[in-house]
């Protein structure tokens, strides 16, 4: 197994598994299952009694690996030189996992439907665009950016209208931007992260292939799950793009004012997506889009920023739904921590941040009190 | 079996109770170095009420019980060494109570050290308890049975000296409140001036009974807070600079450390001391008072000030100290493990070079930690050792090492701290047959049926 030579190197102290300021459990499987095996040491020390032949590949062992979130925060707060490394372990170990066959259930079928589909909802590549009709976005021809959407903004309700949201925001910034739309296809980072090595390297190199031959240099993506795979995985196969999240080209484009706003008595606060915040360190851009829209009262929640508690859905899990369910679903705690901050929106910049943080709100029957949007969606508001 | 496992699911909940060999494999053994032994459960109680029902079932079916906090002791206290029930408390996590101006909280049982710092950080800055540098994971109601030590361990003594009232499941079953908590509504104190039944629980890890709650003095929490370190070559004077320094009663903390890595601490003794103060002046006037307590040292050439460089000094300052965690991937093998005998501080010559003997003859990498406890009143003396979980043969030679100290440690008056089931057994060998007596005595009375983690202080 990659990383094999390290799995030993835990001594299970547990900061892995806290926030920063050890205010609360901040790992998301840890906090909903408790049991010390579904903590970032616990999964270590189960790896490499699985890779002993301590323990068998079973249902437990895989919802375990699979419950993982790779959400980072162990790697913010573990104390150890191979913290960097600790969400590769639990990918390699899953890797592992995928090689023998035996998975669970949901993860096969994932990975199926992307192989079959070439998306995880069974829908074809033809409606793939669908979510742009109506709206100011049109096809990539030679635009200045790739405006790309992954596959909860292409075939999610929830994540088209994002979709729809941002792609408006960015024209009329007057950013020029182009979709694949029916020729897009998955950027593979929930393929990576739930162990699937070689269907990741196909996707990447297909991606890669498409992005060189439509002459395209600068991407701007929905998606932080897509930001990540493009800036930080496919480099390793050739793919070298200039990328972005959206909110990284909006900052600066909000700030000057060229984007002319009415005010917005709101108290908003904002959930940091974990693929845009802890995996790539971008904290700041959502923020400045926030604070540059008049009236808008901001306000942090408690864990926030590389606090963040992740909503549940990083690693596969918004797909495979491992570790949804019952009270102590990571979407519901952290539903919970934004009331705290008295906030009557939860800004996200992620639409699988935005799906499961709306199913949280509407399980908790919240939905009087505080309302789930994108920052596009906001300064959509804004515009209006 | 299944019937035990029925009834504990409706204790706690069927997704708070296992019996898969995953959590069988963690919960079998601790971060150290002493053998596994399986659990036949694992469960994972919310309330006192739940771990009642726990123990009651427990005393039913005649099967062990092990509580367990984070299970950072290193010294196999929460292995399962029959089997039976482990009761994670993590679970009962909540702050019931602080109150400011009586200086306590009241915390259950499986609150962790690092959740009461944060809160009072946030909500009573003005406060501290005496954090322990293990990992902020470590609990509250664990640290106090083990009676362990913090931050504040100089001034107020061991961390179980500050607990202030206990709320205890006992092995009948029974939920008993210890301390002026089991008159009044107010928890300060866990004896005095009624008779301290605290003693029955604390220090014995477990086999008396499960602290459900703890009541735990605070202290005045500074503005500013800072560290000195002098540093000697000779091991023969450091008793007399403890001596000096906590003569002067100024300080917070004195930690002392002596390790070979890297170079600039080579044989040298470092004598760490904390000052805090609520303003420059009154930290400088501290300072300016140790300085002169030590300045018999600096003109004989027996010792001076270190310039800490910042890093470091941002590191002395951390509480809890993630460099001891650190500490144990120092071989890149994820384990440390110490003999820590609570003993006279006159003994810190004999037992530094005992350390590097130990470490010389087994071929370890080593790392000297002490803890003042009290006024100089006794100290904690670490004999670290790290070692690579990969590499049996550098375990083999750690456990063979700190077997030697085990019985070094006795013959020069030491007493053991949180032992290992060996060293408890020596321990009770070794101790005036009457203790041993009473000991006896004290758990047949509260535990008849032998249920509450059995194999530790098993008196006989």
């Amino acid at each position: 197994m990659r990383y094999e030579e390290i799995v030993h190197r835990c001594f299970r102290c547990g900061y892995c598994k806290l926030a920063g300021d050890y205010s609360d459990f901040n790992c998301p499987a840890y906090r909903k299952f408790m049991f010390e095996t579904y903590s970032p040491g616990g999964r270590m020390w189960l790896i490499r009694a699985w890779l002993n032949g301590d323990i068998k590949n079973s249902e437990r062992f895989q919802e375990i690996l699979y419950s993982c979130a790779t959400c980072a925060n162990c790697v913010e707060h573990c104390v150890f030189t191979f913290s960097e490394d600790l969400v590769n372990i639990f990918i390699a170990a899953r890797e592992e996992l995928v090689s023998t066959g035996i998975i669970p259930p949901p993860v096969r079928d994932y990975f199926k439907n992307i192989s079959i589909s070439g998306n995880p909802y069974k829908e074809p590549a033809e409606k793939r665009g669908q979510w742009a009709e109506g709206s100011l976005v049109e096809e990539y021809k030679d635009q200045e950016y790739l405006f790309y959407i992954g596959d909860v903004g292409s075939y999610d309700e929830r994540g088209k209208k994002i979709a729809k949201a941002v792609g408006n925001l960015l024209i009329k910034a007057g950013l020029s931007i182009g979709i694949l739309a029916n020729k897009e296809m998955c950027d593979g980072n929930e393929v990576k992260v739930l162990g699937e090595a070689g269907l990741f390297e196909y996707l990447a190199e297909g991606n890669i292939s498409l992005f060189k031959e439509k002459g395209i240099k600068k991407i701007i993506t929905l998606d932080p799950h897509s930001f990540n795979a493009f800036k930080n995985d496919y480099p390793e196969f050739g793919g070298v793009f200039e990328v972005y999240h959206y909110t990284q080209i909006m900052a600066p484009l909000m700030e000057s004012g060229k984007v002319p706003l009415k005010d917005l008595t709101l108290r908003v606060t904002y959930h940091d997506p974990c693929y845009l915040g802890r995996h790539n360190g971008e904290y700041d851009a959502p923020r400045r889009i926030l604070q540059s829209i008049p009236g808008i009262d901001f306000i942090e929640m408690e864990q926030s920023r590389d606090n963040a508690f992740c909503c549940g859905g990083g690693g596969g899990n918004f797909f495979t739904d491992i570790l949804g369910g019952g009270e102590e679903s990571p979407n519901r705690i952290r539903v919970k921590q934004s009331l705290q901050t008295g906030a009557s929106i939860i800004a996200v910049a992620c639409p699988q941040c935005a799906k499961m943080l709306d199913d949280a709100v509407k399980v908790e029957e919240l939905e009087d009190k505080v309302e789930v949007l994108d920052i596009a969606e906001i300064v959509g508001r804004a515009m209006a | 079996m299944s019937e035990i496992l029925k009834a504990l699911a409706e204790i706690v909940g069927e997704n708070y109770v296992s019996y898969q060999p995953e959590e069988l494999f963690f919960y079998s053994r601790d971060p150290g170095l002493m053998p596994a032994n399986k659990p036949d459960f694992v469960a994972l109680p919310k309330t006192s009420v739940e771990v009642q029902e726990i123990i009651r079932l427990a005393k039913r079916e005649k099967i062990p019980i092990v509580p367990m906090g984070a299970g950072l002791a290193l010294t196999g206290l929460v292995i399962p060494l029959k089997g039976g029930i482990v009761v994670d408390m993590k679970r009962m996590n909540k702050i019931i109570e602080v109150n400011e101006k009586a200086r306590y909280a009241v915390v259950e049982g499986g609150t962790s050290q690092g959740f009461l710092k944060s809160y009072l950080e946030k909500n009573y800055p003005r406060l501290r308890h005496s954090i322990p540098d293990a990992p902020p994971a470590a609990t509250i109601a664990s640290n106090v049975i083990i009676h362990g030590q913090g931050r504040l361990t100089q001034q107020y003594g061991f961390n179980s000296d500050m607990v202030c009232g206990l709320e205890v499941v006992l092995p009948s079953g029974e939920i008993c409140n210890i301390g002026s908590s089991s008159i009044s509504s107010d928890w300060f104190s866990k004896g005095a001036p009624l008779p301290d039944l605290s003693g029955l629980f604390l220090g014995w890890f477990g086999t008396t009974g499960i602290i459900t709650k703890v009541g735990l003095r605070l202290y005045p929490k500074k503005k500013m807070r800072d560290v000195e370190i002098f540093v000697t070559d000779n091991e023969n004077l450091v008793p007399d600079m403890v001596y000096e320094i906590t003569h002067t009663e100024m300080i917070e903390d004195v930690l002392i450390f002596t390790q070979p890595l890297p170079m600039m601490f080579k044989d040298n003794h470092h004598v760490s001391f904390y000052l805090t103060g609520d303003t420059d002046e009154e930290i400088e006037f501290k300072r300016k008072m140790v300085w002169k307590a030590l300045e018999g040292f600096i003109k004989s050439k027996d010792g001076g000030f270190m310039s800490i460089p910042p890093a470091m000094k941002g590191s002395l300052l951390e509480m809890p100290q993630t460099s001891a965690s650190r500490l144990a991937d120092v071989k890149k093998g994820g384990g440390f493990e110490y003999s820590g005998p609570i003993i006279s501080v006159e003994r810190y010559p004999e037992c530094s070079r005992k350390l590097v003997e130990m470490s010389l003859k087994y071929d370890l990498a080593y790392s000297g930690m002490v803890r003042i406890i009290g006024r100089g009143h006794s100290m904690m003396f670490g004999f670290a050792f790290t070692f690579n979980r990969a590499d049996a043969d550098m375990m083999d030679r750690t456990k063979k090492a700190l077997e030697e100290i085990s019985y070094y440690v006795l013959d020069i008056g030491g007493v053991y701290w949180k032992p290992t089931v060996a060293e408890q057994k020596i321990a009770i060998e070794r101790m005036d047959p009457n203790t041993r007596h009473l000991m006896r005595t004290v758990k047949d009375v509260l535990d008849p049926d032998g249920i509450m983690n059995p194999g530790n202080w098993e008196v006989y």
